[in-house]
């Protein structure tokens, strides 16, 4: 392999050719566009289980999948959704745009950047390959609450083993993450200077050093008691199936804080550039970012109303859930105020970004809904909690991924995407996505419980709805799939700078495309005020 | 010389956030006993300690309940079973039942009973002052045992009520683990 030999000869501008390239590079840009192309990949995954879920629920009645298969379907799309999708892609943008967006030549520890990715593959393929092995993948919900999951077969085991790389590779990639922001900053950008979103993933990335490690725990009790006789979670050797949920969720909900930061930090780095103002009240966004990570800490049980909780524990839970909506506020009237009087246009990125803000709206406002202790009891395990994830984590965290992908396309490939096609890809998954999710807000308040593969008649039109949209969905993704390789192809060359609202360093101190290395000298930086 | 230190400050950096991942680690852990302690500390899920008499409990002999006992074993060779189906007593007056099993097995087993009620919500108002649940059985080869359970259903059960249903299950407790009530 004349790729090894290349590498032998130390450190300059030759990098391996082919595979090889991909595989021992230690370049933040190639390493953040295989965290995109995996994410991608997964994406697809994720939602081909969701079609599956959908087709089985597109009329009542079991027509496709059988319910233990139609149970492997949902966890796994949840888990791949998760740990394959949302999280790999925000490390992908995290690794592509963060020293460019600090002035740094590359990330603090290159060769474990490289490694962070590689595990990604690992875990999917145990993940994916759990389906064929002997009594199917697991099938407890993404959540895998105990006792289910003490008691199923290999397909358990792998996942356990799964979630154990993903984390050990989101740990990795987190320390990367603090130490090139806080390390690694051109000379004379202070903390206050640093784009919103480089603010939003150092404080994502400090969640990630706190709670992964903590579900790893989670996970190897859970191992120990399947095969090494420990008693945390089995109630007939005196542990508690409860313990599980309050460490998990203490894990869970700092990680739903973990899958939508870093979508705020895009959203506060494109709308000011197409509103062409500065963003309005940039450091109270930052106390806002700050304040959420820290509230979500302490709010975990609001996932556990129904488990059995005293009085006291629920109101606790149920007020400090609802503080969060106080420093949400604050980010969504910052967005608003941007925008007001600014000289607005509506480009593919804005759309999405517009788009993810009313949207998000809506689910964070669900979920002041089920915050309430009497209505969360009523709606727990219902469409409507599944309406309200999704509206935060399709309509938040993924729109605002798309926002971010056409936003910095131009400055990665050096070509423009296809602005008309790119409306058109907003425009479909706007209109279908609320086809698919918005009705489910009516199942679930009438009663309708999730994980099942069938249900009662009543059920049948807003399945059938939400079923039709759910294709309609998936479909227009494909053609996310055509913009982006239809852009990295194009002859056109993109202009140097075509957002001219844009002030980060990425855009005024290094030309399109960016080149393979760059900020080897570190920028002079001069610092706008906010 | 400016680029070696800078290397350095980094991987202290990496270092500070390993041992912090590290012990974020044992905190999950952490978090079982001190649960276990909270849950004890705040009467929650007290299955396992016995309650006290208090000083002065009255018994209100204006209405009766029943109390009807269940026994079932879940992987274990033993047969368990209360010796009298059901009982009728006024609330605020102690009762003692026995329950009786026996080890079918020719190997020395050791289990543990968890209770569990009906109404759900009944271990509000009952006091067990001894139960065999309390503490793990071990029974030889052949062994038959019979055990007590005494308690007292409060006055302050709601008054529709009028027949509950205590339950246990006895679980075989793998070699070497400790009983709930030890640790």
């Amino acid at each position: 392999m004349a790729a090894v030999h290349g590498d032998v000869h130390g450190h300059d501008d030759h990098h391996p050719s082919g595979i090889m390239r991909w595989v021992m590079t230690t370049n933040h840009k190639d390493i953040g566009s295989m965290y995109l192309w995996f994410s991608l990949t997964m994406f697809f995954t994720g939602g081909f289980l969701a079609l599956g879920i959908r087709a089985e629920l597109f009329q009542p009645g079991i027509q496709i999948l059988e319910p233990e298969l139609f149970n492997s379907f949902t966890t796994l799309h949840g888990l791949i959704m998760v740990f394959g999708a949302i999280m790999p892609a925000f490390v992908g943008f995290a690794n592509w745009q963060v020293p460019m967006m600090i002035g740094a030549p590359d990330m603090a520890f290159a060769r474990m950047n490289n490694w962070s990715f590689w595990l990604l593959p690992v875990a999917a393929s145990l993940l994916v390959s759990s389906f064929f092995v002997p009594g199917g993948a697991a099938a407890g919900g993404w959540t895998f609450y105990p006792p289910l999951s003490t008691q199923g077969g290999l397909g358990v085991d792998m996942m356990i083993f799964a979630v154990h790389i993903l984390g050990a590779s989101s740990i990795m990639g987190a320390i990367n993450i603090i130490t090139t922001i806080l390390n690694m900053r051109a000379p004379g950008m202070k903390l206050m200077d640093m784009p919103l979103f480089v603010w939003t993933w150092l404080i994502t990335a400090y969640l990630l050093v706190l709670v992964m490690p903590v579900l790893a725990g989670t996970v190897t009790m859970l191992l120990t008691d399947r095969h090494f006789g420990t008693s945390f979670f089995n109630a007939a050797g005196g542990g508690d199936p409860v313990l599980f949920q309050h460490i998990f969720w203490f894990f869970g909900h700092p990680e739903v804080y973990i899958m939508i930061l870093p979508a705020f930090g895009i959203v506060s780095e494109i709308i000011p550039t197409f509103s062409r103002k500065p963003l309005f009240g940039y450091s109270s966004m930052v106390y806002a970012t700050a304040s959420i990570a820290i509230l979500s800490c302490v709010v975990w049980a609001h996932h556990m109303f129904t488990a059995g909780m005293p009085t006291v524990g629920q109101l606790f839970f149920m007020y400090a859930t609802m503080l969060i909506a106080v420093p949400t506020g604050v980010k969504v009237f910052n967005w608003t105020a941007t925008m007001w009087q600014g000289s607005m246009t509506f480009e593919t990125p804005m759309l999405f970004a517009i788009g993810f803000i009313f949207l998000f709206v809506i689910g964070g406002f669900s979920g002041v809904i089920c915050a309430i202790v009497p209505i969360d009891i009523q709606v727990q395990d219902t469409y409507y909690v599944i309406a309200h994830f999704h509206y935060v984590l399709v309509s938040g965290a993924l729109f605002a991924l798309f926002a971010g992908a056409y936003y910095w396309l131009p400055k990665w490939t050096g070509h423009m995407y296809d602005e008309t096609l790119g409306k058109w890809h907003f425009w479909l998954s706007m209109i279908f996505f609320n086809v698919t999710f918005f009705v489910q807000h009516f199942l679930g308040l009438a009663g309708m419980p999730r994980r099942i593969p069938d249900y009662a008649l009543q059920f049948a039109d807003f399945n059938m709805i939400s079923s039709i949209g759910a294709f309609g969905f998936g479909t227009s993704q494909l053609l996310f799939v055509y913009i982006v390789i239809k852009c990295i192809r194009s002859k056109e060359a993109a202009p140097e700078k075509p957002w001219d609202g844009a002030t980060t360093l990425e855009w005024t101190h290094l030309p399109t495309p960016a080149p393979y290395h760059s900020f080897e000298k570190p920028p002079v930086f001069k610092p706008v005020s906010h | 010389m400016a680029q070696s230190n800078k290397i350095e400050i980094n991987q202290t950096m990496m270092k500070k956030l390993l041992i912090f991942s590290v012990v974020m680690f044992v905190f999950g852990y952490a978090m079982v006993p001190f649960y276990e302690k909270f849950c004890e500390v705040a009467g929650i899920n007290n299955l396992l300690q016995p309650d006290k008499l208090a000083k002065t409990m009255e018994v209100d002999t204006n209405r009766w309940v029943t109390v009807e006992f269940d026994a079932n074993t879940r992987g274990l060779p033993w047969d368990f079973k209360p010796l009298q189906r059901s009982i009728k007593f006024h609330p605020g007056e102690p009762v003692e039942v026995m329950y009786e099993i026996t080890n079918h097995s020719d190997r020395e087993i050791t289990g543990q009973a968890i209770p569990s009620y009906s109404p759900r919500f009944l271990d509000k108002h009952l006091r067990k002052f001894e139960c065999f649940c309390f503490t793990r059985q071990v029974l030889k080869p052949k062994e038959t045992r019979v055990m007590p359970v005494q308690f007292v259903i409060e006055q302050s059960l709601p008054e529709h009520l009028h027949t509950l249903t205590i339950s246990y299950t006895f679980f075989e407790l793998p070699v070497g683990s400790k009983a709930v009530s030890e640790k």
